[in-house]
């Protein structure tokens, strides 16, 4: 008798925008969860699991780190959301903007793209700072970094800076059974 | 003494006369939050929270600065209740630049607690990035505005329990912010006392000691309280 064919597995994209990837440390921090979680997913995209550089269709899941603070950020922001089901705001970057959007304090969020360069590359440069320019190699910054949310509808928020493996996990099993998890407390909620 | 018989959620409870709403919600134990309020200062329901409902008012009532009356039928967890709490919480976050990961109070502030409490999980309402500046002339403490939520905790503590009323609300609107003496620098102002109580009592990480780096301010919140006591039962000898 041949064996039934495997159920199909879901497929999980993590995404890292503007973050540090310490969401995506505290992901690998689940530890031999993630043998359990490879038994029920493919992992079809992600910097930390994968060397696929084009986000693919027809994914369920997608826990998406980091701000939207560039070009890049917000291309393939758009890109997940219309090729993913679930889209998860993964962290306090993606949730609040956290500290990549402390750069919008300098002016007000209107266009702190210029006003951070020039703090950073020219008022605290010695006498040879000059502004980058490499047009279609490095990203533009965005005028203002804006939270996951305000770019595309989010399904489910994990807040955390980051949100510890146990958070994480808590959030990904039911999610593996098809139900949402519940997202109350202070074990699940918490910033910072 | 005479008592007050009042409803809260269905639970009948009896509180001594002159007892606020928020007494008499407590002691049907309703957990009605609360962050501008603080037992042993006076109660200036600024922050909202405590809103509940009373049947027979239209308007939605501060139970922190309202007084319990006989025969009251009170609501404290309405879904209305607790959207609008949900909100103003948000609305918190968006008005400041409360960044939770980098802030002396991360893991002992209560603006971030109430978010757990009012199930945050974003903001709905767009970060302001407002222009706030920081204080650092006293010696020992400082002022940071950008996590300032104006519960007045600071303002009420200097002025009734210390007795040196260095701390006043300047401005209007949007631009209200916490000032120092005459609006001047805080290490200026000759009348403080240097006692520390307004940082203790900071619900955030707005007021701090210098020596406080992330995550390590430690509040005393129980303070005004423990002095008011102490005073009115005269614990002191020497009073």
């Amino acid at each position: 008798m041949a064996p039934s064919p495997p159920a199909a597995k879901l497929r999980l994209a993590t995404v890292w925008l503007a973050g540090c990837s310490g969401c995506h440390m505290s992901f690998l921090d689940l530890d031999e969860f993630l043998f359990d979680l490879a038994e029920k997913v493919d992992v079809v995209f992600s910097p930390v699991g994968t060397d696929v550089k084009i986000y693919p269709e027809a994914v369920d899941i997608a826990l998406v780190e980091g701000a939207v603070a560039n070009v890049d950020n917000l291309e393939l922001a758009l890109q997940l959301r219309q090729r993913t089901a679930l889209v998860i705001s993964f962290g306090d970057c993606a949730v609040t903007a956290n500290v990549p959007g402390l750069r919008n304090l300098l002016d007000g969020g209107h266009d702190s793209a210029k006003a951070v360069l020039e703090r950073g590359y020219l008022e605290l440069a010695d006498a040879t700072g000059q502004l980058p320019f490499a047009p279609g190699i490095v990203p533009e910054l965005l005028p203002r970094v804006l939270p996951l949310h305000e770019v595309i509808p989010v399904d489910l928020y994990l807040p955390g800076c980051p949100p510890s493996a146990e958070r994480i996990r808590e959030a990904i099993t039911p999610l593996l059974a098809g139900e949402r998890p519940a997202q109350e407390g202070s074990a699940m909620l918490r910033f910072g | 003494m005479s008592v007050i018989t009042l409803n809260v959620n269905g639970q009948d409870v009896a509180v001594p006369a002159g007892a606020s709403l928020l007494e008499a919600t407590r002691a049907a134990e309703a957990n009605v939050p609360t962050l501008c309020h603080l037992e042993g200062l006076t109660p200036v329901s600024s922050c909202r929270l405590c809103l509940v409902e009373v049947e027979g008012s239209t308007k939605l009532l501060p139970a922190c600065s309202t007084a319990a009356a006989e025969g009251m039928v009170v609501h404290t967890h309405t879904p209305r209740l607790r959207e609008y709490r949900r909100m103003t919480v948000e609305l918190f976050f968006a008005e400041g630049n409360h960044v939770c990961a980098v802030c002396v109070a991360n893991t002992h502030c209560e603006l971030q607690d109430m978010a757990v409490t009012v199930g945050m999980d974003h903001s709905r309402f767009p970060y302001q990035y407002p222009q706030r500046p920081v204080d650092a002339t006293h010696p020992q403490f400082t002022l940071d505005h950008n996590r300032c939520i104006l519960c007045t905790r600071c303002v009420r503590v200097c002025d009734e329990i210390e007795g040196a009323h260095v701390w006043d609300i300047g401005s209007r609107g949007g631009h209200c912010h916490i000032v120092a003496g005459l609006d001047e620098p805080w290490g200026q102002v000759q009348a403080c006392t240097s006692c520390g109580k307004c940082v203790d009592v900071c619900p955030t990480g707005a007021l701090f000691r210098n020596s406080d780096t992330t995550a390590e301010k430690q509040p005393n919140t129980t303070l005004p309280a423990l002095l008011r006591t102490a005073r009115e039962q005269r614990r002191w000898h020497n009073q």
